[in-house]
């Protein structure tokens, strides 16, 4: 109980950080915007089909999260932070408080873009919900998890956001190209048991990721 | 009171192929005391990290006890108290919600606000509790890092460049928690000022190696 207490301690830390700075809510969130625009300004007069619908949404979320998920440990980086948290927490702890942050982060930035997908494109109709909501809620999770992982990692190089993303694509393309297909299924309104697959595999990266992630963060974490 | 002990054998540390130090070895018994002297760049600071487990050595090993009984590194982390140059707070928050948050996170459990504010009025900041860290001058920054440090009585307490940023208040407060720490714990100070060397019992001199 009491190193769930400090994983919570944590995560309460970081809220209370960004709630207080918003640097990444704001960034996040005008990335998204942004992104949007784009798209409607490029596809105006398209009919967009649910499998270039579901890439767009997917594009959106990994690009809006290649730009703000590895502040969690580059912040801790920069600020010089990283000591203090060595001190007070393990490194099991720091991970997991990290990646329940990040996986908030996430599915609120998932949350966001669903909710501008549906305003600003008419043809974005979800025929089967549940197949789509278990898709954006697995598929956000594995964002975090490999996001979190990969921060950490390029937390101390140089060049970080340049590194970030050349790491995190090949990590996260097994998903990306799942959950495409997954979303692309639930606007077509395909039934539950062909989406099962998709999902044996979001849930079996997720395993892999956090179980591996947990594995090494301890060489990571220390110099 | 817990008596601890640190024993270090052949501690070596490199860094991208180049050696820092290496055959360290010493061992303390609370109470007891310890300075760690040589030049800019002898590895002092990496050496006070390494005793408080925040980096892992190349070669060798640092081990604790606790009442005669080995415990590990995350165990020790709760007994010690930490001061360094490298150590920052989060600027957005106030000082006290720096004590209350992170020491949260340390014990693992809720903590009683009145000790958070009566380490804050013992180092010089009841006037400042509410501001934030990012406002505070270096010297400021210097007294939170002992009132972090002291918050939970720490049986350890490793001070790198202990007055660095005081002004002479500060510098007594300094000298009066040495004297404590000596009496109670394991002291060890990481400076290169020959005065503050010879407040400790024991030294060990680090040169300058290259490998």
């Amino acid at each position: 109980m009491n190193y769930l207490f400090a994983i919570w301690a944590i995560v309460a830390k970081d809220v209370r950080s960004e709630l207080r700075l918003r640097y990444a809510l704001n960034a996040l969130l005008m990335f998204v915007v942004t992104s949007l625009a784009v798209i409607i300004i490029a596809f105006q007069d398209s009919e967009l089909n649910p499998e270039i619908l579901s890439a767009l949404f997917w594009i959106v979320i990994f690009f809006t999260a290649m730009s703000g998920l590895s502040r969690i440990f580059v912040s801790e980086e920069e600020r010089g932070t990283i000591l203090v948290l060595q001190l007070v927490a393990s490194p099991s702890a720091v991970y997991f408080g990290k990646l329940i942050f990040n996986c908030g982060l996430t599915l609120f930035l998932s949350s966001a873009v669903t909710l501008l997908y549906v305003i600003v494109f008419p043809t974005f109709v979800i025929q089967s919900l549940v197949i789509f909501i278990c898709t954006v809620f697995l598929g956000s999770l594995g964002f975090a998890s490999a996001s979190t992982m990969i921060a950490a990692i390029i937390a101390k190089a140089q060049a970080k956001s340049t590194l970030y993303t050349v790491l995190a694509f090949p990590v996260l393309a097994p998903l990306l190209i799942t959950v495409i297909y997954a979303t692309a299924l639930s606007i077509q309104g395909d039934i539950w048991s062909n989406s099962i697959p998709q999902f044996q595999i979001m849930i079996g990266y997720l395993c892999v990721v956090v179980g591996f992630s947990f594995l090494m963060f301890d060489y990571v974490w220390k110099d | 009171m817990n008596r601890i002990s640190i024993t270090a054998v052949d501690i070596a540390k490199s860094f991208n192929y180049r050696t820092i130090f290496r055959d360290i070895s010493f061992s303390l018994l609370s109470p007891s005391s310890l300075t760690i002297t040589g030049k800019n760049g002898a590895g002092k600071s990496t050496l006070s990290k390494i005793i408080a487990g925040l980096i892992s050595t190349t070669k060798g090993s640092c081990s604790y006890t606790l009442n005669n009984k080995n415990i590990d590194i995350e165990v020790f982390k709760r007994y010690i108290g930490f001061v360094s140059p490298y150590l920052n707070f989060y600027d957005e928050f106030t000082a006290l919600e720096n004590i209350n948050i992170l020491s949260r996170i340390r014990t693992m459990s809720r903590q009683n606000e009145s000790r958070a504010e009566e380490i804050l009025n013992l180092a010089g900041l009841r006037q400042r509790r509410d501001d934030p860290v990012g406002t505070f001058s270096c010297g400021m920054k210097q007294r939170l890092k002992y009132a972090f440090a002291l918050l939970l009585n720490p049986a350890v307490l490793v001070l790198d460049e202990p007055t660095s940023s005081m002004d002479d208040e500060g510098i007594e407060f300094v000298r009066h928690i040495v004297r404590q720490q000596k009496k109670q714990g394991i002291l060890i100070l990481a400076t290169n000022n020959r005065k503050e060397a010879g407040w400790c019992d024991k030294e060990v001199h680090l040169g300058m190696k290259k490998g």
